[in-house]
């Protein structure tokens, strides 16, 4: 039976990265009531200078903070024109992914012509923890991990108790419900919003540079594939929550990775790709437990029209 | 504090044009004001939500110009506001401590209960810190509202329309509380539309008009008489005159009606009702007992569980809302932000929300703008709704204001019923003498009105029979006539009491 496999699970675990990074990092964002769209775009742009300031400097983390920079900075130019300019968000998320898109495909070909990046990049390393792989099946999912694999476990847990937790958290989530209420009890609506939108950038980053400089060690034009569109559909059908992104991403992940070990199997695997957006259509339908974005997601703030 | 000659400009309004007014310690100094008369917007000024045009506000002896809440709440001032600033997805205690949090990193979300829980017992305004504001009723949400300001340690407070929502026995808890944030030396400013209220618990009133202050006066020597005729600027009718009620046949029967709200919970439960033409039916009871809910239900928004529902003759119970307002069903829903008005629609817009599919605003299924427009001229003029500009956006107009324009919608589609849910709700006297006459003028007119309202007062005063609801069923039915205060007080704690039962 392949679900007694621990591979399959292994396999799983590491697809649900790339995919719970970005959907943490969007539900910071639409928490404080800016629609994010753009993980897709921000995860290439990550893993692009990833790969690029990983072999030019050769250091994989001095990869990884660059693609951390490059993503943040993407989301701030998001937010800037959320919330300083009011623009509508959805077009700006699409804006950035087409250009992200772009980008990334041009700097590939001329900075690095079309042999891609040279296979010398380094990449960050995969690890097993000492004592937990002697654990019978248990050991053989987490041997050999990437490291962002328990830096995203982490992440899961520390995001979870901030969002829900801590003073910022409470404030974030009372920015995305009703801001106006916010801004009467002196809570600054802009900057808290300009803190969600690029945390969700550095999310994101960190979950492109996992495909580029964690799995592979290398950059391919659209690398990413639609992951933060996944993404997206994690974070709602997790309910906007970092703990329901992350088991959103693990089935997403379980999907993809039972697609994988049964082909030539006679189940298309393109049948199991539909899981994802499937799954999201019933959550947001109600089937699935309801699912309900903060009430002030995506409508801008302008205290003086109030 | 002290306010010289303020003044807030918009666009085309002089929201605020030339405001003094000066607060002693420990005073409770009332504003009245028509709707629009600019209160609300003077509190925004002073509370840093809007930036004044001209003119300065003193506070504790120094100028002072906030420009954020935040700065406003940090020099001591704490307000409640018109509309709520609630979150309703937050718990009480995240609501009251936002903003000025337990704990450091972490929230100390058990600090916070206790902290809103010792509050709300100093206060006496008891509540459940852990309860989901959402899952609260409109009076519970206000107590949350003042605690807010409390929690804060306000030097002065700020109070738009408090009892605006609450019912008596709530309004006399807050009047203790602010005698006793008097007694403290914690001056209140203190807005309020009920002439009674301001008689009761303020010290000296402020009459604006115009976005003008008009005149300071103690409150003792005041009447209601006097202060009306100051707020409106000429001679005020209080009473309403109305001859009596020649009531015809039924236009409206509903047999074993049972409704369920959104919540999926129960709110009425057995409901049998007939109104008559030419007649005004009140229907009174404390707030929650399913009042609201049988309106929705008549007016199509709510699907009843069983029941029926008899318009005209005709079986209405599985009609549409459109259906039945093309049948002749005209409803004034409670909350006008929400199910009254399209707030980002202009007034054209949005007074021809039930009519634009059809002539004569619209021809070949395009909206005609000038008939509409001189259509809703028309009804600005009728109804003095204020700034008179059809262009204006729903957003932009008062309260008061914009309960004119549902008024005006639903009233001039000349219907065969009205159902009128709190229509005189944050109205000032003048408006509400207004509104009065246009129900009493339907009724006259041989249409059947339907009046739901929490403000005992109004349905004395208006109704021809009385219906009392409680926990979701009639308990009796009355002749307005007869009825007295305590009496219908007394049904609607759900105790027959003494009167008959007489279900005609
Ligand atoms: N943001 C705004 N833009 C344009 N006009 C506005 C705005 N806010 C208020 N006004 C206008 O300013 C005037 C004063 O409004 P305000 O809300 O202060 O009245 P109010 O006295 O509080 O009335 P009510 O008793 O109905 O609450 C009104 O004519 C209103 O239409
Ligand atoms: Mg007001």
């Amino acid at each position: 039976m392949i679900f007694s496999d621990p591979e399959i699970w292994a396999a799983t675990l590491s697809m649900a990265v790339p995919l719970a990074l970005p959907a943490i990092g969007g539900t910071f964002s639409e928490r404080t009531g800016v629609v994010n769209i753009a993980m897709e775009g921000i995860m290439l742009i990550g893993a692009f200078f990833a790969v690029a300031f990983s072999y030019w400097t050769g250091s994989a983390w001095l990869g990884l903070l660059a693609a951390l920079i490059c993503g943040g900075l993407t989301a701030a130019a998001l937010a800037w024109g959320a919330i300083r300019v009011s623009a509508d968000q959805t077009v700006l998320g699409m804006g950035i992914n087409i250009f992200a898109a772009g980008l990334t495909t041009f700097l590939l070909n001329t900075l690095f012509g079309f042999n891609g990046t040279p296979i010398s990049t380094p990449k960050l390393p995969n690890i097993s923890i000492p004592g937990l792989d002697n654990i019978p099946y248990i050991g053989v999912i987490f041997q050999n991990q990437s490291i962002l694999v328990y830096i995203m476990i982490v992440l899961v847990i520390v995001s979870h108790w901030f969002l829900f937790h801590t003073r910022l958290g409470l404030r974030m989530r009372s920015v995305g419900e009703h801001p106006l209420a916010a801004d009467t009890l002196g809570i600054n609506v802009w900057r808290i919003r300009y803190f969600g939108v690029i945390l969700s950038g550095l999310f994101s980053a960190l979950g492109g540079a996992y495909l580029s400089i964690g799995v592979l060690n290398g950059f391919t034009a659209n690398m990413t594939n639609g992951r933060g569109y996944i993404a997206l559909a994690a974070m709602i059908f997790g309910k906007w929550t970092p703990l329901g992104s992350f088991g959103a991403a693990l089935i997403f992940g379980f999907s993809t990775a039972l697609g994988i070990v049964l082909q030539g199997q006679g189940i298309s695997s393109n049948l199991l790709q539909m899981i994802p957006y499937a799954l999201t259509i019933l959550a947001l339908a109600g089937l699935v437990g309801r699912a309900v974005a903060p009430a002030a997601d995506g409508i801008p703030y302008d205290p003086r029209r109030s | 504090m002290e306010i010289v000659d303020l003044k807030k400009w918009f666009p085309g309004v002089k929201a605020n044009d030339g405001v003094n007014l000066t607060l002693r310690g420990g005073e409770v100094h009332a504003i009245l004001g028509e709707n629009g008369a600019g209160k609300s917007t003077l509190m925004k000024m002073i509370y840093g939500l809007l930036e004044p045009t001209s003119g300065e506000i003193r506070f504790m002896g120094k100028a002072v110009h906030f420009r954020s809440p935040r700065e406003a709440i940090h020099a001591g001032i704490g307000m409640v506001h018109q509309h709520f600033m609630l979150i309703p997805a937050l718990t009480v205690a995240e609501n009251v401590v936002l903003g000025d949090e337990p704990g450091r990193i972490k929230f100390d979300r058990k600090e916070a209960q206790k902290r809103v829980r010792e509050l709300s017992e100093k206060y006496r305004l008891a509540i459940d810190p852990s309860a989901k504001v959402a899952d609260l009723s409109v009076g519970l949400q206000q107590r949350v509202e003042i605690l807010k300001a409390f929690y804060r340690k306000a030097k002065l407070i700020i109070l738009d329309e408090p009892t605006a929502l609450l019912t008596p026995q709530e309004t006399r808890e807050l009047f203790s509380i602010i005698r006793g944030l008097k007694a403290e030396g914690v001056p209140v400013l203190f807005i309020s539309h009920k002439l009674d209220e301001v008689l009761e618990i303020s010290d000296r009133v402020t009459v604006m008009r115009a976005g003008k202050t008009v005149e300071t006066v103690e409150t003792k020597g005041a009447t209601p008489q006097t202060l009306a005729n100051l707020m409106v600027g000429r001679e005020v009718v209080l009473r309403v005159e109305k001859s009596d009620a020649h009531p015809g046949e039924p236009i409206l029967q509903v047999h074993d009606l049972h409704v369920r709200d959104f919540g999926r919970m129960e709110r009425v439960k057995g409901v049998n009702l007939e109104l008559r033409r030419g007649e005004i039916l009140g229907l009174a009871g404390i707030d929650g007992n399913g009042q609201f809910e049988l309106a929705d239900a008549i007016a199509g928004l709510l699907k009843p569980e069983q029941g029926q529902i008899i318009f005209d003759g005709d079986d209405i119970t599985r009609w549409s809302p459109a259906e039945r307002t093309e049948r002749g069903i005209a409803y004034v829903p409670q909350d006008r932000q929400l199910d009254g008005l399209v707030l980002s629609f202009n007034l054209v817009e949005n007074t021809i929300l039930r009519d634009f599919r059809k002539r004569p605003f619209a021809k070949n299924g395009v909206i005609d703008r000038t008939a509409a427009t001189n259509y809703t001229e028309r009804l600005i003029r009728e109804f003095d709704v204020r700034p008179p500009d059809a262009s204006r956006k729903a957003s932009e107009l008062s309260g008061g204001n914009q309960q004119k324009v549902i008024l005006a919608r639903e009233v001039s589609r000349d219907p065969l019923m009205l159902i009128a849910a709190q229509p005189t709700r944050g109205l000032d006297v003048g408006a509400i003498e207004g509104i009065h006459r246009q129900l009493v003028r339907l009724r006259d007119e041989g249409k059947g009105v339907l009046l739901v309202s929490l403000e005992l007062e109004e349905i004395l005063s208006l109704s021809d029979r009385i219906a009392v609801i409680h926990d979701g069923r009639i308990v009796d039915i009355v002749p307005g006539a007869q009825a007295t205060r305590e009496q219908i007080g007394l049904l609607m704690t759900g105790s027959r009491g003494h009167s008959e039962v007489s279900m005609s």
